[in-house]
């Protein structure tokens, strides 16, 4: 009876003046050519039928729910069809769904809901954070140290060359724009200005920041959240360790300790590229170019630029950790917040950007 | 309560000879043999990391042993073609120690998948076949759209056991079936079991540490230790065996329990 190597093997189906004769397999391979189940039979004919699976089983049980009598079958084939009619699934009301326009408004209101909670489970999150960092402060032996290291290479000297090459280039392209439109109006000189301003108070920092969203939210969500997975931080939890302390903390903090770093490797990187491209391009010799810098250009800028470091830093470590905590158990939602935190982070960092500059322009720097 | 089929030598469904794995410098297998006769239902005990999912994985052929043969259906796993294999592989079903279902599918997707190889079959018809499944390992009409991270760990085990049986394998593989499991609970999935391997005429090698469940529905019972399978034998044969581990499983007082349980039962 075990189905053999031919799962084909074929079924015929005769339907006599009540009854239904079948004869040969009745499986899953087959059970597509039987008739729909209906009141009409009030007699199965089976003494025909020598491979019987949990398929035809099912079949013959709905037959007989359905008042119909089943003849012929062999004294196991019956004990199958007994075992599947006592598991027969006995469906329960599905729950109402709101469709159409109650639908559409229902899932707006969760939305803007969900947005909201959003926002308030962040500042919860920074709060959490400045309230670990007081902690640390109060009890050093709970702040491992080693942990923060490994993680400032992780976030900050791993991201150096990628963060440094994209400055330069950076750099080069004002340069190379720059002068393209300066000379026309003869005023090469002003290039020197276009490239310090821009690099120094902007795209330094921003940058650096968004490459840094990219790589290190990304990876802290995906390290925390295989972590939850696991439930490795339920059982933190229950050994008396503060996952706030052991795991935000560290990665946090050392983002707000290399980000200020990395922002002021690529503004030395943007600048060595736009001098290069303004003295190939333009003939602005780099001694010129230094002293034009120094005379020219306030070292508010740089301040400017720099101080939106550690703003930046906390939000997006704030965010990653924040995403990586919410993972469910399944491999699916690894998957969105992962990329939900780098959209969110890359999001945020550019907002923050747009009401720093509104900031400083209110006060004038 | 041993009742299944006793067949010759002839009729073995699944032959080791000479297994060795192997991972690293860390052998897990050193020369195992074991048997599986048509239509028993064989138990693997042994201590924790002894290879018990180990051998289960080698024989499914997801892990490529060192050294050694392994024949299912007279077949060897490990050098056949891609249509034998698939060929092969309907004919099996594996129940993963911890249920190892899709994490993006509900449970009845997840029951779905192996019907999805049927050809003619309609979806309406698929779906109706693996709430059957679902209905038949226990689990209530609720679970189907469930996922399976919002179920419970006994539950996931469960809808395993509805996506191993699903396409109607000759041989189930179970890893566990019944750890994790409420004592009810475990006794209705060693009677599924039994009941299943009679009206299926299934064969069934589980891996087990649950004595009563070695006792309610176990016809062979083969012992891993010491890299190799010890000894085989019914209950009764197990009790006889005087190796140190063996005679402390068998004879421990756990063993006493379940041993006088599955007395009041029959
Ligand atoms: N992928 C792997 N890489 C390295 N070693 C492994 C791997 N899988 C298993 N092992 C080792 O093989 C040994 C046997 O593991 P196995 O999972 O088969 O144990 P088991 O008998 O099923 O134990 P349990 O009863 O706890 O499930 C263990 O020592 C384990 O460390
Ligand atoms: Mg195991």
């Amino acid at each position: 009876m075990p189905a053999t190597s031919t799962p084909s093997h074929s079924l015929t189906v005769a339907t006599e003046a009540e009854a239904l004769v079948l004869a040969g397999a009745l499986t899953v391979w087959t059970i597509d050519k039987l008739p729909a189940v209906s009141d009409r039979q009030t007699r199965v004919e089976l003494s025909g039928v020598d491979l019987l699976d949990t398929a035809g089983a099912w079949y013959l049980a709905c037959q007989r729910q359905a008042g119909a009598e089943l003849q012929g079958l062999a004294e196991a084939q019956a004990r199958l069809v007994d075992v599947v009619a006592a598991a027969l699934p006995v469906p329960e009301p599905a729950p109402l769904v709101a469709a159409g326009l109650r639908a559409f408004l229902d899932r707006t209101g969760r939305n803007v809901v969900d947005i909201f909670r959003n926002l308030a489970e962040l500042a919860e999150y920074v709060g959490r954070f400045i309230a670990s960092i007081v902690r640390a402060l109060r009890h050093p032996s709970e702040f491992s140290l080693t942990s923060l290291v490994h993680h400032c290479e992780e976030t900050g000297i791993k991201a150096l060359p990628v963060v440094t090459l994209m400055a330069f280039l950076i750099g080069i392209v004002l340069a190379f724009q720059g002068a393209a439109q300066l000379r026309s109006f003869g005023a090469e000189i002003f290039v020197v200005d276009l490239i310090s301003i821009s690099i120094l108070r902007e795209l330094g920092i921003l940058l650096t920041a968004i490459v840094v969203a990219g790589r290190t939210a990304s990876a802290l969500t995906a390290s925390i959240g295989a972590m939850k997975m696991q439930e490795e931080i339920d059982a933190m939890r229950t050994l008396g360790l503060d996952p706030d302390m052991v795991l935000i903390l560290p990665r946090v903090l050392a983002l707000v300790l290399m980000l200020p770093v990395l922002g002021l490797i690529a503004d030395v990187a943007g600048l060595v590229g736009g001098a290069l491209m303004s003295w190939v391009e333009l003939g602005i010799s780099p001694a010129m170019f230094t002293t034009r810098l120094v005379a020219e250009t306030s070292v508010d800028n740089v301040i400017v630029g720099l101080s939106k470091a550690p703003v930046f830093a906390v939000v997006i470590g704030i965010i990653g950790c924040r995403a990586g905590m919410q993972v469910q158990n399944d491999a699916e939602s690894l998957g969105t917040m992962t990329s939900s935190s780098v959209v969110q982070a890359i999001f945020a960092v550019i907002v923050i950007d747009a009401l720093f500059s509104i900031f400083f322009a209110e006060v004038g720097l | 309560m041993t009742g299944g089929t006793a067949s010759g030598p002839a009729d073995n469904v699944i032959e080791v000879r000479g297994l060795i794995t192997r991972f690293g410098t860390h052998t897990v297998h050193d020369g195992l043999d074991l048997d599986v006769r048509r239509g028993e239902i064989l138990g693997i005990v042994g201590g924790s990391g002894t290879g018990k999912s180990v051998l289960l994985r080698a024989i499914v052929g997801l892990l490529q042993p060192q050294g050694g043969t392994i024949r299912v259906f007279g077949k060897t796993v490990g050098d056949l073609s891609v249509d034998d294999r698939q060929m092969l592989e309907r004919r099996w079903g594996v129940m993963f120690q911890d249920g190892a279902l899709f994490s993006a599918l509900t449970v009845c997707e997840n029951v779905e998948v192996p019907l999805r190889v049927v050809p003619d079959l309609g979806d309406a018809l698929r779906v109706a076949l693996a709430r059957l499944k679902i209905s038949m390992a226990g689990l209530p009409w609720t679970a189907n759209d469930k996922y399976p991270s919002d179920l419970s760990g006994g539950m996931r085990k469960r809808a395993g056991l509805a996506r191993a049986l699903a396409l109607d394998p000759e041989i189930v593989f179970l890893d566990e079936p019944t750890a994790g499991l409420d004592p009810i609970g475990a006794d209705a999935f060693d009677r599924l079991i039994v009941e299943l391997r009679d009206s299926l005429e299934l064969t069934v090698v589980l891996v087990t540490h649950d004595l009563d469940t070695l006792h309610a529905c176990c016809d062979r019972i083969a012992v891993l230790a010491e890299k190799k399978v010890l000894t085989t034998g019914t209950m009764a044969d197990m009790m006889q065996v005087d190796h140190p581990w063996v005679h402390e499983y068998f004879h421990g007082p756990r063993a006493h329990a379940a041993m006088q349980s599955g007395r009041r039962k029959e």
